[in-house]
């Protein structure tokens, strides 16, 4: 240290500071997150759903998952336990017991809501997810590295992970059938539903739907409209009879899951200035507190 | 300079294999042979995780753990170098090689955990800002490499008119050891840039750990959830920096049949007191505002934890440290300087594994006996290189009879 003038001490400190405040404009690269007007949405109504499960068996026929023939989803046990979306079904149906009817009891269908803030876009590391113009949270398998935050992240814990396979396990989620829909077709769960349950459109018309069908059915609905406001709003959006965390709904709030932790992140990077500022500080304290060569060089 | 005698760093010369080491190393076989089911079969094949708990302890411990505890690095260079505290040289060298290893340990903890290792450079490529992994993932990385430049001058300082190479190759030990000391050199008047930076950087990514959690909202415990996490995760950063050092002291000391530096130690435990009464102060401030502490009321894994983390991580070490017979005692303060560790330790385990209690689990998680095992290895093999390091490296410091008061106290790490 003794053999470092104040000047050129000074110098190389001004130049790392410059240096980082040159990166911070490079660093608003970041995936690509549209919230499109037109964006679509499917309503879920699950009053209608008839728990026929012929949407699971479309989802893995369209996605090339393997699956049973159809017939065998007429098996009802599987109700018996509750399901979750995981790396052999993208989509699953639940039932809930109804307390008006026991005899014709709720069924909800499960996947990937499409946030229209989501959190997976937000904290994934390499920016693999992307919300599309079209509404679709989608996943791209050259970026992903399976760190998983994802899954930490997602308020409904949608995102599955392929942990039996060893090299190239893949995220495993909803892709709101992005590339069927750019051939024109429906989504295929939405195509096959035979009780007119799942609705697809655009996602504010959607809302509006929804909102007419509870005040027009008050006794057939309960009020309010699942993802309308919750995390910000959803891209896929439910009615229901009972209230939907008897339906195993989480209880969430309306702010956006990413808000809090992007303004921290954004507060300590803003701009790249604290960092930047702690480094002069930290320099000019080093800068006292270090034995200047008086007259004799303490060497 | 208050101190009695001089010291030097130095190559310890002792044998290197103890029946101590040899238990060390057959963990590490241990834990390598998990760590090759792993590679062979798949994440599942080894761990407990699911995805429910899509992080286990491979996260909170080798990662959040080894970050946090890594902190003795960033701490003793602040006070050593950034604040020119001379006194504290002997510390700095040893803190250095752990913080070195330590976040090394760190980036093997993550390579191993996320499903595609052979991608663990995209970051680098693939940039999203408002990702704080991403943040963390190249403030680590930068930090690492930071750490080993830092590291260099002892390198240079360990070989330096004694490049011996063997047969004919030693036509070229004039070479080298022009090319180091020219390295030497260089590096001396360039240090103070990286060790300035290496403190921004640790401050940078110590918080940004801590940011990683608060995304998850209501599927973490509330006792932990708090946007103020970040800052929690600097504060007890900041404050378990010395005791790492004094705990790790304290061990090599004893397993080299040494005595413990008294003198520098007890003064870092006397420092420690006050950075582990502000961390307490906001900690229990923010479990006031957001009035958490109902949660203390329910008897269940997350209270107990947090009450164990709170009571022996951080109430009775600070009580401790606060003790000047506790400062004296080489004992004592061994053991106020571990529940520190540990402390902290179960902070970010409970922050990241206790703490996370998502909507749909079928069951809670458990960490398997694989992922025990390659976490235990890779201490265990940690703690094998830093035993190497130090017989080869002048790491730590012995006393030094034909030293006159150190005046060329360079910036060296």
């Amino acid at each position: 240290m003794a053999r470092l003038d104040r000047r050129e001490f000074l110098k190389s400190s001004l130049v790392i500071g410059a240096g980082l405040i040159g990166l911070s404009t490079e660093a608003q690269a970041g995936p690509k997150n549209v919230l499109s007007p037109d964006r679509m949405g499917v309503l879920v109504d699950t009053t209608a759903c008839i728990g026929c499960r012929n949407c699971e068996w479309a989802c893995k026929t369209a996605h090339d998952l393997p699956t049973n023939p159809l017939a065998s989803y007429q098996d009802k046990s599987v109700f018996e336990k509750m399901r979750r979306p995981d790396d052999k079904a993208l989509t699953v149906v639940n039932r809930y017991a109804n307390p008006k009817d026991p005899d014709a009891p709720y069924t909800v269908k499960v996947q990937c809501m499409h946030c229209d803030h989501p959190a997976c876009v937000s904290v994934c590391i390499v920016g693999a997810f992307s919300k599309q113009e079209n509404g679709a949270v989608v996943w791209d398998t050259d970026k992903c590295i399976g760190c998983r935050y994802c899954m930490v992240a997602c308020p409904f814990q949608v995102p599955a992970f392929e942990y039996e396979t060893a090299l190239k396990p893949n995220i495993v989620k909803c892709d709101f059938c992005a590339a069927r829909r750019q051939g024109g077709e429906l989504p295929a769960c939405v195509e096959t539903c035979p009780a007119e349950a799942l609705t697809y459109g655009p996602r504010d018309e959607l809302v509006r739907i929804a909102r007419d069908r509870t005040k027009r059915y008050p006794e057939r609905y309960v009020k309010g409209v699942f993802g309308e406001y919750e995390v910000g709003g959803t891209g896929w959006i439910y009615l229901a009879g009972v209230d939907f965390s008897a339906l195993q709904f989480p209880k969430l709030g309306n702010n956006p899951a990413p808000g809090i932790s992007e303004s921290i992140q954004h507060g300590i990077f803003a701009y790249f200035v604290p960092p930047v500022a702690l480094y002069a500080l930290l320099g000019a304290l080093m800068w006292v507190s270090k034995d200047w060569p008086e007259g004799e060089d303490e060497e | 300079m208050t101190m009695d005698h001089f010291t030097k760093p130095t190559p310890i010369q002792k044998k290197y294999l103890t029946p101590g080491v040899i238990v060390l190393i057959l963990l590490a076989l241990n834990g390598l042979a998990f760590l090759a089911l792993r590679l062979f079969f798949g994440i599942g094949s080894v761990t407990n995780l699911n995805n429910q708990y899509p992080w286990g302890i491979w996260i909170g411990i080798d990662v959040a753990g080894g970050v946090a505890l890594a902190a003795g690095g960033f701490t003793t260079a602040a006070l050593g170098h950034v604040m020119n505290r001379k006194e504290y040289h002997a510390v700095v060298r040893p803190a250095l090689l752990t913080a070195m290893l330590g976040y090394t340990f760190v980036a093997l903890g993550v390579t191993i955990d996320i499903g595609r290792w052979y991608y663990i450079w995209h970051p680098i490529v693939f940039w999203n800002g408002t990702s704080a992994l991403f943040e963390v993932g190249i403030c680590v990385t930068i930090y690492a490499t930071v750490l080993y430049t830092e590291f260099l001058p002892i390198v240079t300082e360990r070989f330096i008119g004694h490049v011996a190479l063997p047969g004919p190759l030693s036509r070229l030990d004039g070479v080298i050891d022009k090319l180091l000391r020219a390295l030497e050199r260089g590096l001396s008047k360039v240090m103070f840039i990286f060790i300035i930076a290496g403190v921004v950087l640790s401050t940078l990514h110590q918080s940004s750990l801590g940011t990683l959690m608060v995304i998850a909202g209501p599927k973490m415990h509330p006792l932990w959830q708090t946007p103020i996490l970040p800052f929690l995760f600097l504060l007890s950063a900041i404050s378990v920096g010395f005791p790492m050092v004094i705990f790790e002291s304290m061990l090599a000391a004893r397993s080299f049949g040494m005595k413990p530096e008294m003198a520098i130690l007890s003064k870092l435990g006397a420092m420690t007191a006050p950075l582990l009464g502000i961390y307490l102060a906001f900690k229990i401030g923010d479990m006031f505002i957001r009035e958490t502490f109902v949660y203390l009321t329910v008897l269940n894994t997350q209270s107990v934890m947090f009450m164990l983390e709170i009571l022996l991580g951080v109430v009775v070490p600070l009580r401790m440290f606060l003790s000047r017979g506790v400062l004296k005692s080489p004992p004592l303060l061994f053991i106020a300087a571990s529940l520190t560790v540990m402390g902290v330790l179960m902070n970010r385990i409970n922050n990241f594994v206790v703490a996370y209690t998502p909507p749909y689990s079928f069951g809670s998680y458990f960490p398997s006996i694989g992922e025990v095992s390659v976490t235990v290895g890779f201490i265990c093999i940690l703690v094998l290189i830093y035993r190497a390091a130090v017989m080869i490296f002048p790491v730590i410091s012995l006393p030094d009879k034909t030293l006159s008061p150190r005046a060329r106290y360079t910036i060296r790490g």
